[in-house]
């Protein structure tokens, strides 16, 4: 039937707006409400339960003072830096291997990227077992004849990011690589070809040429690493524990300790608003950019 | 094109008829077929060498499940069983002890279903409505609360874990299955959203405007047009769901009690349990058996898995 | 308000398909469509014209309810439809890219919307059949829209309007995605089908040719604003203003500027238009003189026609039928359509004439025609 006036506004595409209320729901009430109360929080003296009994800052100042927040923060610094380049580098390079026109690009690519599949509790219990002192890698290199070779990261305080590492990068990298290789495909046949006409060598294509033209996908990259680097707490749960000692802990795992086991809420929130202040300092600047960018476009 | 191509060769041999004498002494005929030359060498050689670095861990998970104690002590963890045992896997799988239960990982497993199946068909459930009504049926604010589910996929879930404690036990869900569900539903949204509003956006909306004028509503549009045609990106967000959820451990570990821990959570505890002898083989069993489902998907699924992870990691 | 409502009353809307009042769209500030007024009648095949982002497209989204109008009213076949969903509008619609449903069937595309509107089982059959006979469709009723080629996809797309039964036609350039061939046969067909249905048609396209061979009037739509809205034949011959003599003809009409004095026009040539039609009288003496390429004579024809000049013959480009030679009238560029006989070359001096009557004059400020 024909209406002789405007549908009201609010119930305009009604259906639109009751169908999209989940969507609503989780970005005002859980991602919005969930980390505001947190934030809030951080300035109380919750233990057990959480209270609004405020206390300013000291949360804070015990949190910066507890010599495991500064390990912690240490180590994911250390492992953070470490796992972006190299996570980047290999990345970069599998993927301008698999570039290469080579047979069984396929299967290559199959096995680089299938640990990305497990989960980081699969992913940290092999690794241990690979690290074990008594049965893996310094078992084999002694039994070979090097009988003073050690590498014992997983009981070593110095070395315990190193197994950090080569587990991580071994789930992670793949990712990297299939997105980078999606990246190189993308690009124009004829730059190429302008850069064989032109009698440029293939590497210095790459690094020159191509490289640069992949600012978009290595920032895509890098947030997506971050993001990973950041929330790191499974694969430690599972390899090392934190130890020896704390000397592997992370901001992460302090954050589920202390609110779940040491009962000591408001310190549990204060360190994971930090964490939430580190990723705003990663992820503002990322989208002002793109924001920008698109707008001079 | 095979036009433009025909008056080009025809006009090779014309060319070079001129300068033959010249011509004949450089290189002629066929190029040659360079197999193998140093570059290529390096290419393969560096490839196999991270292949290996990808594939031994697999390979000793493998072989250590499948050897007794004995040999695992005395022997070399990348060397294949003298004797095969199937042991481990039958005692990873029924009789492991995590806590107080000792009847293995295979309750883990049901949980873990449990846990997976719901939840991955109501989070792609909800994020395939939510991408259709962003794209097709916008409405004041929409893009605003998908801004803001895009930019929550990147808050660390430690800043919100607590405070969702909280709302599952007031909804009397904590420690349930189903309060992991919903959880799984809610931080599952913001990249099934995006790939379900990237792929119906890139559908022609000359589609969405057929089915108006053919009297199709909102709930019509959707299931008859459009869902039938999603099927590629139903496969993929099912492929990333499910393995999302079924790798989940933060979660299950907070959300769930012993007796509805996922499998991620039990193999945890067994393998980093404290008291008793190590079984080495049993945790690589274990660890095998909970690597299964994903790995069963990720190999039979292709490049769809690449697909998925290509379309939710590049377009965000 | 109340005048609107007045215009309403049936008997202003008798013999009128579909009339738009007052109607404009914006997107902010962005007006893109602005206080459009336009009558279809009864059985007219009206084509809405023009060049990419005038509107055109906007509109006819609008017109089907696709688009909610910020202002302004829409009736279709008598009836007050601006706020009613397009389904309820009583039209059928096909879109470029003919947006068949990929998944289901021929016969199920052509019945998807008569099953939406619950018609009885029975009367989809015999529509759906009526159709297919229509636009030869029989044979690829049970096959899936991949199945077929772009040719059978479109007349798929009109067998979906069609089985609707509706008054009204919209066509949202329905032949762009073809190649040449297939869209000039469409073309013919739907000429045909127009004869033979006699609903109305609203047909949206850039190509001239589709809107000439066509339309019996041609809207022709810039900035969201309609520049003339006739039959083809006066739109062809008496341009509305400079930017649709412009826009219609290929190539363009030549378009000279000078000075008009009495009867006198100075510019690039000098000429007496005594004998051409004004339809108003210079506001200054600023104007511009047009020509069409096709209507300039040449040679010994051109000598008993009362305009004359000599022009220096710079390209030629033979297309068969005819010859397109782009020449220099002093320091302006004149492009002239010759037959595909005559024999120019590069650097000859051509000598052109033409009538008063063939040629088109605007007044240079406001760019209307005199």
């Amino acid at each position: 039937m024909a209406r002789s006036g405007p549908p009201l506004r609010l119930f305009q595409n009604w259906q639109a707006k009751l169908a999209a209320t989940p969507m609503i729901l989780t970005a005002l009430v859980v991602f919005i409400g969930c980390s505001l109360w947190t934030v809030v929080y951080s300035f109380t003296n919750s233990r057990l339960l959480p209270r609004l009994d405020f206390v300013g800052l000291s949360q804070y100042e015990r949190l910066w003072s507890t010599p495991r927040w500064q390990v912690s923060i240490e180590n994911l610094a250390i492992y953070g830096i470490c796992a972006l380049v190299l996570t980047l580098a290999i990345g970069f390079l599998l993927a301008v291997l698999l570039d290469q026109k080579i047979r069984f690009e396929d299967g290559f690519r199959t096995i680089i990227l299938f640990p990305y599949a497990l989960s980081f509790i699969v992913t940290g219990v092999v690794w241990q077992w690979i690290l074990n002192p008594d049965f893996g890698l310094q078992h084999i290199v002694r039994s070979m004849g090097f009988s003073g070779f050690t590498f014992d990261p997983l009981n070593d305080p110095n070395l315990v990011i190193l197994a950090l590492l080569a587990a991580g990068i071994w789930q992670g990298a793949g990712l990297t690589t299939v997105i980078m290789l999606a990246g190189l495909r993308g690009i124009d046949e004829d730059v190429w070809k302008a850069a064989r006409v032109d009698g440029i060598a293939t590497w210095k294509t790459y690094i020159f040429i191509i490289l640069p033209m992949m600012k978009p996908v290595f920032a895509t990259c890098i947030v997506l690493i971050s993001a990973g680097i950041i929330k790191l707490y499974d694969l430690v749960v599972a390899l090392t524990r934190g130890g020896p000692g704390i000397a592997s802990e992370v901001p992460a795992k302090y954050v589920y300790d202390y609110m779940f086991g040491n009962q000591n809420l408001g310190q549990g929130f204060a360190a994971s608003t930090m964490m939430l202040a580190a990723v705003l300092a990663i992820i503002i600047p990322f989208a002002l950019f793109r924001l920008g960018r698109k707008r001079h476009v | 094109m095979s036009d433009a191509a025909f008056p080009a060769r025809a006009a090779t041999p014309a060319r070079t008829a001129a300068p033959r004498g010249r011509l004949l002494d450089g290189p002629a005929g066929v190029a040659p077929t360079r197999r193998m030359n140093p570059k290529r060498i390096m290419v393969y050689g560096g490839l196999i060498v991270f292949s290996l670095y990808y594939l031994l861990p697999l390979w000793v998970m493998v072989m250590t499940s499948l050897k007794g104690m004995p040999e695992i002590r005395m022997g070399n963890i990348f060397a294949p069983p003298m004797e095969i045992t199937f042991e481990p896997w039958v005692k990873a799988w029924s009789q492991a002890c995590t806590g107080l239960n000792c009847d293995g990982l295979s309750r883990g497993f049901f949980n873990s279903v449990a846990i997976t199946v719901p939840a991955t068909i109501l989070s792609i459930a909800v994020a395939a409505v939510n991408g259709y009504a962003l794209v097709n049926w916008r409405f004041k604010g929409s893009e605003v609360f998908f801004t803001i589910l895009i930019f929550g996929a990147f808050i660390p879930y430690q800043v919100m874990i607590y405070p969702i404690v909280i709302i599952l036990r007031e909804m009397g869900l904590m420690g349930s299955v189903w309060g992991l569900v919903l959880v799984h539903v809610v931080f599952g949204m913001p990249i099934i959203t995006l790939l379900f509003r990237n792929y119906f956006s890139s559908l022609p909306p000359e589609l969405f405007k057929a089915a108006r004028v053919d009297g199709a509503g909102f709930w019509g549009i959707f299931l008859r047009v459009l869902v039938p045609m999603s099927l590629p990106i139903f496969t993929v967000a099912v492929i990333l769901q499910v393995t999302g959820i079924w790798n989940d451990f933060l979660f299950g570990v907070i959300y769930t009690r012993p007796d509805s821990y996922p499998m991620t959570v039990q193999l945890n505890n067994i393998v980093n349990s404290v008291q008793g002898v190590r079984e080495y083989n049993v945790n690589m069993a274990a660890t095998l058996l909970t690597g299964l489902v994903p790995l069963t998907i990720y190999f039979l699924s292709g490049k769809l898995f690449v697909r998925g992870i290509a379309a939710g990691a590049v377009k965000g | 308000m109340a005048q609107a409502l007045r215009a309403a009353a049936p008997t202003e809307l008798d013999g009128i398909s579909v009339s738009i009042r007052d109607l404009s769209l914006s997107y902010g500030s962005v007006e893109v469509l602005g206080d459009l007024n336009l009558d279809v009648q009864d059985g007219e095949f009206l084509v809405l014209l023009g060049a990419s982002g005038c509107g055109k497209s906007t509109l006819l989204n609008c017109i089907a309810g696709l688009q909610p109008a910020t202002e302004g009213q829409i009736f279709i076949s008598g009836q007050n439809v601006t706020w009613a969903e397009p389904s309820e509008r009583g039209i059928g619609m096909v879109f470029q890219s003919y947006a068949l449903y990929p998944q289901m069937t021929v016969e199920g595309n052509l019945s998807f919307g008569l099953k939406n509107a619950r018609v009885p089982k029975d009367e989809i059959r015999r529509r759906v059949a009526r159709a297919a006979e229509t636009l030869q469709l029989e044979p690829l009723l049970k096959r899936k829209p991949a199945a077929l080629s772009g040719g059978q996809r479109q007349r798929v797309a009109i067998g979906r309007a069609l089985v609707r039964d509706v008054d009204v036609f919209l066509f949202d350039e329905p032949l762009s995605n073809l190649d040449a061939k297939l869209r000039a046969e469409l073309r013919v067909e739907l000429k045909r089908l127009h004869q033979n249905l006699g609903n109305t048609m609203i047909y949206v396209t850039h190509d001239q040719i589709e809107a000439m061979t066509l339309a019996d009037r041609i809207a022709i739509m810039r900035g969201g604003k309609i520049q003339q809205l006739a039959s083809p034949d006066v739109i062809y011959r008496k341009p509305a203003n400079l930017y649709v003599a412009g826009f219609i003809g290929s190539p363009p009409m030549n378009l000279l500027p000078g000075r008009l004095e009495g009867n006198r026009f100075t510019g690039p040539l000098v000429a007496d238009v005594t004998g051409y039609d004004f339809t108003t009288r210079p506001r200054g003496p600023e104007v511009v003189l047009g020509i069409r390429p096709e209507h300039v004579r040449t040679g010994a024809a051109a000598e008993a026609l009362p305009i004359r000049a000599e022009a220096l013959v710079e390209v030629v480009e033979p297309m068969g039928a005819d010859t397109l030679v782009w020449a220099q009238l002093g320091q302006t560029p004149f492009r002239v359509r010759m037959d595909g006989e005559s024999r120019v070359r590069t650097g000859d001096r051509l000598s052109i004439g033409f009538d008063p009557a063939s040629l088109s004059l605007f007044d240079a400020a406001s760019e209307t025609r005199l």
